[in-house]
């Protein structure tokens, strides 16, 4: 075999491409040219420096929540550790049909609930992390109020507690639960405070008294008023994230 | 009736972000090296996931990753290859007539700086300067392992003519990358390691 009828099966010696006969048939050749031989190295250098994973791109977790919040929410997944809980009860006989549906109710809201505030402490990390904390920055309450209109089916109520020492700096969308919401950002001193305001679904509908929470060591508060919910998301202390949220709600019943 | 149709959507979303999300990453490195912007990039993938959960139904089953990355090549010869001029339609691309040069000058790094990183962002710069069907081709092959087949899959063309690209793209990357350093004679561009 000839340097010439070799060349471009090099290539497909080192991708793996040759079945056995033709993978033979080139080592040998290459084995006995050197200048098929320093080819061969090179190409393999080159090969081997681009799968390296500094070539890569990984996509950003921005661009990654737009893809998720795009698709349909999918709750296929609690699926399993309900039917397994009902089983359980079938199982066990101990409770009646209907105390074990409305367990399961309970079970299934806590889940929901859960996620929507993993959410939201993940929603906040990205923010603080990247350098997208606001879309819109503006210290007036009448500058980033408008700017949500016709970004969601809600107007939220956008609130300005610099008074009370917590200074509104922007807004900007997010997404929680694959849902577009508003994320509206307050500063504490050095320290931020994500709000984000949704929608209500139909069925959680109502109102719910502000309460706090602690999760991967943020503190976060929640509140459900009217068809809004309300969760706040910081790293100040619980006794300040609770002020925040007085403050937020005595304001914002005010004001409706 | 709602409540089962609620749940097949639920199901095939989920299925979807099972399957096609893992390869978010390799897409995303795809669409980067082929619109050379973060921005268009991003768009682009976007609208590759957007489409494919839309024509999932109509997946079955093969490897999903040339799936996936057959949409984006449309995406990016639909929507950005007139804006942004960069793609070929069709990957007609002559070489003679890219302008960017191959080798480019190095950006001054910290010596302090691992010299792998280096290697690395020199190698995307070269990688970059490829006129895109080569390019193309060894993204998918060296940074993305796809098999010659899956590249002609994702790319149309012929197992034949994938193979001469790839061999094409890594002779330019040997050239670029590899041959200046030790057979070049000292130039400006090697003066203080070579004083």
């Amino acid at each position: 075999m000839t340097c010439e009828e070799t060349g471009i099966l090099l290539h497909a010696l080192i991708d793996d491409e040759l079945d056995a006969g033709h993978a033979h048939t080139i080592e040998s050749h290459v084995a006995s040219c050197p200048r098929c031989a320093s080819q061969l190295r090179d190409y393999r250098r080159v090969r081997q420096a681009l799968s390296a994973p500094a070539m890569r791109y990984p996509a950003s977790t921005d661009l990654r929540a737009r893809i998720e919040g795009a698709l349909p929410p999918a709750r296929a997944a609690a699926a399993p550790s309900r039917r397994s809980l009902l089983k359980g009860f079938a199982a066990g006989g101990m409770m009646s049909a209907a105390i074990a549906a409305s367990l399961v109710v309970v079970v299934v809201r806590q889940e929901a609930d859960q996620r929507i505030l993993g959410d939201a402490v993940s929603a906040h990390l990205r923010a603080l992390q990247g350098d997208h904390l606001i879309d819109v920055a503006s210290t007036d309450q009448h500058t980033v109020k408008p700017w949500f209109n016709g970004k969601l089916d809600v107007a939220p109520p956008v609130v300005d507690l610099t008074p009370q020492g917590f200074a509104l700096i922007g807004g900007r969308l997010d997404y929680l639960d694959g849902r577009p919401v508003a994320a509206i950002v307050y500063k504490r001193r050095a320290h931020v405070i994500n709000l984000f305001v949704a929608p209500a679904s139909a069925q959680a509908a109502g109102s719910e008294r502000g309460a706090m929470a602690a999760l991967q060591g943020f503190n976060v508060w929640r509140w459900a008023f009217s068809d809004l919910r309300f969760v706040a998301v910081s790293d100040i202390n619980a006794e300040e994230l609770q002020e925040f949220g007085d403050r937020l709600e005595a304001s914002v019943k005010s004001g409706s | 009736m709602a409540v089962v149709a609620a749940g097949d959507d639920a199901d095939r979303t989920r299925r979807f972000r099972d399957a096609a999300l893992p390869h978010l990453d390799d897409v995303y490195t795809v669409a980067r090296y082929m619109l050379r912007s973060a921005a268009d990039a991003d768009d682009a993938v976007q609208e590759c996931y957007l489409r494919a959960f839309r024509h999932f139904d109509g997946f079955r089953g093969e490897a999903i990753k040339p799936w996936l990355l057959a949409i984006l090549r449309n995406v990016c010869h639909a929507e950005f290859a007139r804006r942004s001029g960069l793609l070929a339609v069709g990957g007609q691309a002559d070489v003679a007539e890219d302008a960017s040069p191959l080798w480019q000058e190095e950006t001054h790094t910290a010596e302090t700086e691992l010299l792998r990183r280096e290697d690395a962002e020199r190698l995307r710069g070269l990688v970059a300067a490829l006129p895109d069907p080569f390019r193309e081709a060894i993204v998918l092959r060296d940074i993305n392992d796809l098999s010659y087949r899956d590249i002609a899959r994702v790319t149309g063309a012929p197992v034949g003519t994938v193979m001469s690209r790839i061999a094409r793209a890594r002779g330019m990357l040997r050239e670029a990358w590899l041959k200046p350093e030790p057979e070049e004679p000292c130039g400006e561009r090697h003066e203080e390691t070579c004083k």
